[in-house]
């Protein structure tokens, strides 16, 4: 017996919640962009198992979920990239990387 | 079988999304991350798509961590017994904010039955354009994203590839000491 779309579902929002948790408590902005990471793999994991559960014609032949997951990945390697170079900057310029001590724009 | 294999990668991918998150010196966390990468590619291979389990490898387990390592490196804490990847003060208010998101989603995705009743009565709106798609998945992806006689994704693997080479720019612009 193959596990149900559920299964896949649940995995996913559970990994998801866990990045989120990570995303706003952390305070080192690596931190944060690791749990952001994590958040973009749980919705992976949910679209490929869409696209392996779904049986609806076109959406099905054309694999629309692994597709999206593809792109995701290409987002998210970008944004990685751009973060990091960001978080690079900033420690040059103010030589912490603690996202409570950047408060530059803060009101 | 596969529900085993399905267990046993769950928990460990579980298990290191909390090391992730949990971890005292941030790079722990950073390892414990191509842990979560690998298991996710694992998750992806039991669903039958082998070309993302192997770009999941290449790109996360390979590239991001090596790129979140070397951002590591070069952000480094003078003080060795210091905690790296510390909680912020509001850490307890993230805690209720996440618990509700993911009871939410599972809540969603677990009690109701209506995203196939949605799905249905769906047709193809396009014209009768049939392929013939091959059984192998890399060479489906392949030819659903390059080919343009058929119904394909060239337009926005194009639009990628321009993201890509602003993201490129963007960091070294960013990046760059002056």
């Amino acid at each position: 017996m193959h596990p149900t779309l559920t299964h896949f579902l649940v995995l996913g929002a559970v990994l998801f919640c866990i990045g989120l948790y990570g995303a706003l408590a952390k305070r080192n902005a690596i931190a944060i962009l690791m749990g952001i990471e994590i958040m973009l793999n749980a919705v992976n994991i949910t679209l490929v198992a869409f696209s392996f559960y779904n049986t609806v014609k076109p959406y099905s032949e054309y694999l629309t979920g692994q597709i999206f997951a593809i792109f995701i990945i290409t987002v998210a390697a970008a944004e990685a990239a751009v973060a990091l170079a960001m978080i690079i900057s900033i420690y040059r310029k103010r030589n912490t990387v603690d996202v409570g001590e950047i408060n530059l724009m803060k009101w | 079988m596969a529900t085993l294999l399905f267990w046993l990668i769950a928990v460990i991918l579980v298990a290191s999304a909390l090391i992730v998150v949990g971890a005292r010196k941030i790079v722990h966390s950073a390892i414990a991350l191509v842990a979560v990468f690998a298991m996710a590619s694992g998750i992806f291979l039991l669903l039958n798509a082998e070309f993302i389990a192997i770009v999941q490898i290449l790109i996360y387990a390979g590239a991001v961590t090596i790129l979140i390592l070397f951002a590591l490196m070069l952000t480094r804490t003078s003080n060795q017994n210091e905690i790296t990847n510390p909680n912020s003060k509001g850490w307890w208010a993230a805690l209720i904010v996440s618990a509700l998101v993911g009871a939410g989603v599972i809540f969603a995705s677990t009690f109701t039955h209506s995203t196939t009743a949605l799905l249905g009565n769906i047709e193809p709106s396009y014209g009768t354009n049939t392929c013939p798609f091959p059984t192998n998945n890399v060479a489906y992806i392949g030819t659903l994203l390059y080919s343009p006689s058929c119904y394909s994704y060239v337009l926005p693997f194009e639009i990628a590839s321009l993201v890509l080479l602003v993201a490129i720019v963007g960091a070294i612009v960013i990046g760059r000491e002056d």
